[in-house]
């Protein structure tokens, strides 16, 4: 996983992620022409597939779509660096198999442009840039669990055979 | 120990005696809710399920067209008829089509699908709303809630409590939502990032199940995953009215473990305001009139308050008057039902005769889909929830957040007005 950073502040909601009036589209490449566009409406034009977007506190705070990771995903950004994410869009993030890292020290190391690094399952996030290398908070077991086993959709399955079987 | 509310929930409806703060659990839930956004992400997910033909259970599942009803749009269409075909197939018992609904959670505790001590995940962040009847119930993503069709049950982390204790009778012109303003102002947009909020004190021992509404439904706006009161005869009489169902009224223990403990001082609260672009930039109505501020558009409604009680409020204030000719004013009655009662109190007709337009319920305006949207450089108050850049149309438009009061006084005087100086105005 390797790209540029952009960079944003705190609190980056939903409705900035993906406004409301697209949110009765469901085809993914069709959300991400649209992903950032309430706050910073040049991200998709600026953006070459593989960057990475970093970001302070609280990310993805606000509503429960789903359509807001899933525009960030096809967009074609490959992963969001954040100092911490908002429940309701940690749990869809994983779900969808949008990679997330919390990471703040990262994030205070990293600024917009710098190219980064990220190996996915030692966490390690490299800013190849200025030479620099942070550890992303690691997943709750049962949330690293899901994350091995192919997201939520596998686990449902595992759970509908267990019943079948008793 | 003992145990919170939230956590007393959580334990049954895992089969557990007790929960503690960071434990997984698998939870069974009473109540799957989507709307037709939601829901057509997840039945695109449900369908990918091997094995998931069918729901757990048809009478477990309520959807409720709303979002982008009556179809904005073709595509908005297709949205709605993919859930209404969906409901048809799995025989969904509570599928609310326009016209016999309205905002989902305005209309499930109407129709009585929500009871104390109940375990409810929907397809909408404002889910929590249903923590006004005693119930845990949290917002998730579409992913989560095709497990929940599928599954009857979610993933839960058991999320620490925060207390927060209201004393004082409220002032003039200070409802719930003043209240529940300060708190978010208070708290923080994230002030309550993966926590419950247990919400007690003899204020809002006082206040009205629509009040309680109000001040649940807002949990989320400090990053709640819920936000819950106690039942007490006023729950148990709204929610007997309903339904025939059996539930059980469960309190916190004496000892429970709260992470914090919040005061707020209801009674030298002012109205307060959410001005642009956070929930939590809340200020007191005073410090917010120092300057004039004129306003393009008022809008009133929402699952925070479109409820009967609200409109009332409204129509007390618009009563024999005109809005301001500088501005437009929305009333989205919250449902079918409160549309109705509304016409039949005349609260219609008062609306409509000072300047209102009267519009089908529904969310439309509140998240910028449609009915209502903002454009460049617009300012509008509103008895919404949230006021981020772009919630409510264009990204250069303000939004700032009131009761139903001091947007109905903002009406009046076409800039934000103090409600407590209507008597000035000639209310």
């Amino acid at each position: 996983m390797r790209g540029n950073a952009h960079k944003y502040g705190k609190n980056v909601d939903t409705d900035v992620i993906i406004p409301g009036k697209y949110c009765n589209i469901i085809d993914a490449a069709e959300l991400g022409k649209h992903a950032l566009e309430g706050l910073d409406a040049e991200y998709t034009s600026r953006m070459k597939t593989g960057d990475i977007i970093v970001a302070d506190t609280n990310f993805g705070c606000g509503s429960s779509r789903e359509v807001a990771p899933i525009a960030i995903k096809g967009s074609g950004t490959s992963a969001v660096i954040a100092k911490s994410f908002a429940r309701i869009f940690y749990r869809n993030a994983l779900n969808i198999g949008l990679p997330i890292f919390e990471a703040p020290e990262a994030v205070d190391g990293i600024e917009s442009g710098d190219e980064i690094e990220i190996d996915p399952p030692s966490g390690t996030i490299r800013n190849l840039t200025k030479g620099t290398s942070y550890k992303s908070a690691a997943f709750p077991p049962f949330m690293q669990s899901l994350i091995e086993a192919g997201g939520l959709q596998p686990y449902v399955e595992k759970r509908l055979a267990e019943r079948a079987k008793v | 120990m003992g145990m919170t509310l939230t956590e007393k929930i959580l334990a049954r409806h895992a089969g557990l005696d007790r929960v503690e703060p960071g434990q997984i659990i698998n939870a069974k839930v009473d109540l799957v809710l989507a709307n037709e956004l939601s829901a057509a992400v997840a039945i695109g997910v449900m369908r990918n399920i091997k094995g998931a033909d069918r729901v757990f259970d048809n009478e477990k599942i309520a959807l409720v067209e709303d979002h982008f009803v009556p179809a904005k749009d073709a595509q908005s269409a297709k949205l709605a008829k993919l859930m209404k075909d969906f409901a048809g197939e799995q025989n969904i018992k509570h599928f609310f089509d326009v016209g016999r609904g309205g905002i989902e959670h305005v209309v499930l505790p109407e129709e009585g699908l929500v009871a104390p001590g109940e375990l409810i995940v929907g397809g909408d962040s404002h889910t929590c709303t249903y923590g006004a009847f005693g119930a845990f119930a949290t917002g998730m993503g579409s992913t989560d809630i095709a497990a929940a069709f599928v599954l009857g049950e979610v993933w839960l982390r058991v999320p620490p409590s925060i207390k927060i204790v209201y004393n004082g009778t409220p002032g003039e012109m200070v409802f719930a939502k003043d209240i529940m303003l300060k708190t978010v102002g208070t708290l923080g947009i994230d002030g309550a990032t993966y926590r419950a909020i247990e919400y007690h004190g003899t204020t809002v021992d006082d206040l009205s199940i629509t009040g309680r509404i109000t001040m649940a439904n807002m949990a989320i706006e400090a990053g709640a995953k819920n936000g819950i009161f106690h039942a007490d005869e006023k729950t148990i009489a709204y929610v007997k009215e309903r339904t025939n169902r059996d539930f059980l009224v469960e309190r916190a223990d004496a000892d429970a473990m709260y992470e914090r403990i919040v005061e707020i001082d209801v009674a030298s609260l002012e109205p307060q305001v959410a001005c642009p672009h956070t929930p939590d930039n809340v200020h007191p109505i005073s410090e917010v009139t120092n300057e004039t501020i004129p306003v393009d558009q008022v809008f009133i409604g929402s699952c925070t308050n479109g409820y009967i009680e609200d409109l009332r409020i409204v129509a007390k204030i618009l009563d024999g008057k005109r809005i301001s000719p500088n501005l437009r004013v929305i009333v989205n009655p919250g449902s079918q039902k409160v549309w109705m009662q509304a016409a039949q109190e005349g609260i219609l007709t008062i609306l409509a005769s000072a300047g209102c337009v009267v519009n089908t319920p529904g969310c439309g305006a509140c998240f910028g889909g449609h009915m209502g949207t903002l454009g460049d450089g617009e300012r509008c108050i509103s008895t919404t929830n949230r006021n981020y850049v772009g919630r409510m149309g264009s990204p250069k438009a303000e939004v700032y957040l009131g009761s139903p009061a001091t947007c109905a006084a903002s009406a009046l005087t076409g800039v934000i007005t103090d409600p407590r100086t209507l008597a000035a105005v000639g209310v």
